[in-house]
């Protein structure tokens, strides 16, 4: 199966995340970045699917410079080959604008499964594989929280997480596939796989090269603005206490007096 | 006033309190229309709700694919609608679904998409609390029709009367939209409380409660104060509690009026996906335990002492 898996780069959640607010994006460079943590998900089932069905994975992503050091982290894990979409035209891109652009780079590595974690921890949208589905023209399989491909009859099976269970959702492949955590255990790349990831192949795209409309990318061609940022305005003190075998009753009545309860 | 779409939230019919909130924000800024996709049959069960709070008009798209095939065909319906109805603006829930149906939406339409919105002003400038809570960002989409996912318990319901003109929507879904099919639908656990991001008071158990049985204890509460469970990553991981539970920020935002953390310490992670509750109390026995730094109200102590007390004390004043 030719299977390509999508990655982000994302400050690292115990960073202080904020907005540049030179232009309202998220500031990136002064914050230490990783691999957004969904995404090991993601490239975990890739591999799991090519090592039950044979094929090949490409970590493709999205960013600038540094960003590459996600599809780096991909490949490390055991990702074969990665896909790079740099270009300075492409800062300030919404997720519509984003998952445009990562389907025009998507579309002519002509995939049967393209995986996609549910979110990022930044911007957490949880829009991009329903996204790609919707720009590539494929069946959406995303919340999966257990996916199963049978290659012989051209079909992939998931389970989608809903709010009380789940749906079995079936579609023909090619397809988007979105993967929630709790469906893998991400393996840790080994020093083998590290050093092996140096030789693998990446190769880095311009917009020109993907084909994407300059006048639609990035800022410039948002289909939002934003006006202003401000941090939240820190909350007033509450009361804590110990607990001297009275606790209970004292929260209690805190929440009879707020009238919660 | 321009019409403004409000696409109903909803369990094979029964609206969900959230489409109570977007109508009663729609009204701001529009005339409220309700859109409802569900299967053959079932919008008999909505039609009340929808005029209680205010519907000026409902579209109504039952068909066997709305439910039949994975969010294409909703998002196949509202793009319909934005050409003939020409509306202000789509409100969604911020729903799992909600945002995916929304996002195709604007896809289709070239709008633009606003997530998680806690607030619409007049001119249709959102309110967003990004960043797990930290930022507070107003912004406005610049294209299209603007498409705004609503977080749940980001507005007080208000009822306000109407008798809606019902029209039929006719559901030509293309077969490009009908290519994930779902063949099953299987509910788990059901358990009788209120969906955990609508809940007006969710308990949250942790790490601290040491084991899956011990969740009992939360649901007890949870249950006498009329909420949902939540849990931490912590708890999830370990496999007390089921996934769909996990509140953070890799698992639902929920800002009811009251949050109960039972041995939850308080990780980044966690705080991303509560800390906008109105109010919260804390119970830990780690005095210093990040949560007491969010708590209106904590209590340093044993969970297995204080948790079973307060049970005890609310059932006593009840």
């Amino acid at each position: 199966m030719n299977i390509v898996v999508t990655v982000k780069q994302v400050p690292d959640t115990w960073a202080e995340k904020k907005l540049d607010p030179s232009d309202m994006t998220t500031d990136r460079a002064t914050v230490d970045n990783v691999l957004n943590e969904m995404d090991e998900y993601g490239v975990e089932e890739a591999l799991l699917l090519k090592e039950a069905h044979g094929g090949e994975v490409t970590a493709v992503t999205m960013g600038p410079d540094k960003a590459v050091e996600a599809v780096r982290k991909a490949l490390q894990m055991g990702a074969d080959k990665g896909v790079h979409l740099c270009d300075a035209s492409l800062h300030g891109s919404d997720a519509l604008q984003t998952a445009s652009a990562l389907a025009k780079v998507i579309a002519p590595l002509n995939p049967d499964v393209v995986i996609v974690a549910s979110e990022a921890s930044d911007a957490r949208g949880g829009v991009v594989g329903a996204l790609l589905a919707e720009y590539l023209g494929l069946p959406q399989l995303t919340l999966a929280r257990k996916v199963t491909a049978d290659p012989g009859g051209g079909t992939v099976t998931i389970e989608r997480q809903t709010d009380n269970g789940y749906a079995t959702v079936l579609g023909k492949l090619p397809v988007v596939v979105g993967v929630i955590e709790k469906i893998n255990e991400p393996r840790y790349p080994s020093f083998k796989g590290i050093m092996a990831a140096k030789k693998k192949p990446l190769v880095t795209m311009t917009a020109a090269d993907a084909g994407i409309d300059p006048g639609s990318a990035g800022l410039s061609g948002a289909h939002s603005e934003v006006d202003e940022a401000q941090p939240r305005p820190p909350k007033a003190a509450g009361q804590v206490v110990k607990d001297e075998g009275d606790g209970g009753a004292k929260l209690a009545a805190f929440l009879a007096d707020q009238k919660l309860v | 006033m321009a019409e403004v779409l409000v696409l109903v939230e909803h369990a094979d019919g029964e609206p969900k309190k959230v489409t109570a909130e977007l109508l009663t924000l729609a009204r701001r800024f529009g005339e409220p229309s309700a859109v409802f996709l569900g299967g053959p049959g079932t919008y008999a069960k909505a039609k009340d709700f929808l005029a209680r709070y205010g519907a000026q008009k409902v579209y109504v798209a039952e068909s066997a694919d709305i439910d039949g095939y994975v969010v294409a065909p909703k998002a196949e319906v509202l793009a319909g609608l934005f050409g003939s109805a020409a509306p202000a603006a789509l409100l969604v829930a911020a729903t799992a679904e909600g945002r995916e149906v929304a996002a195709r939406a604007a896809a289709k339409t070239g709008s633009g998409l606003v997530w998680d919105v806690v607030d619409v002003a007049p001119g249709l400038v959102v309110t967003q609390q990004v960043f797990g809570g930290s930022t507070i960002v107003r912004s406005h989409v610049t294209k299209g029709t603007p498409v705004i996912t609503v977080r749940p318990n980001s507005a007080a319901p208000e009822e306000a009367p109407a008798t809606p003109e019902e029209q039929q929507v006719d559901v030509a879904v293309s077969d490009a939209a009908k290519t994930a099919q779902v063949s099953d639908r299987v509910v788990e656990g059901k358990s009788g409380r209120p969906d955990l991001t609508e809940a007006s008071i969710v308990v949250s158990g942790g790490r601290g409660l040491g084991a899956a049985e011990n969740f009992r204890l939360v649901e007890e509460l949870a249950d006498l104060m009329g909420g949902a469970v939540g849990a931490s990553r912590a708890a999830t991981d370990a496999g007390w509690y089921p996934h769909q539970a996990q509140v953070g920020q890799t698992g639902k935002t929920v800002s009811p009026q009251l949050y109960v953390a039972v041995g939850i310490s308080g990780a980044i992670q966690h705080r991303a996906g509560m800390q906008t509750s109105k109010t919260i109390v804390a119970i830990n026995k780690d005095p210093e335990a990040p949560i007491f730094e969010l708590a209106d109200f904590g209590i340093v102590g044993d969970l297995f002492n204080v948790v079973p007390q307060l049970t005890e004390e609310l059932r006593k004043r009840q």
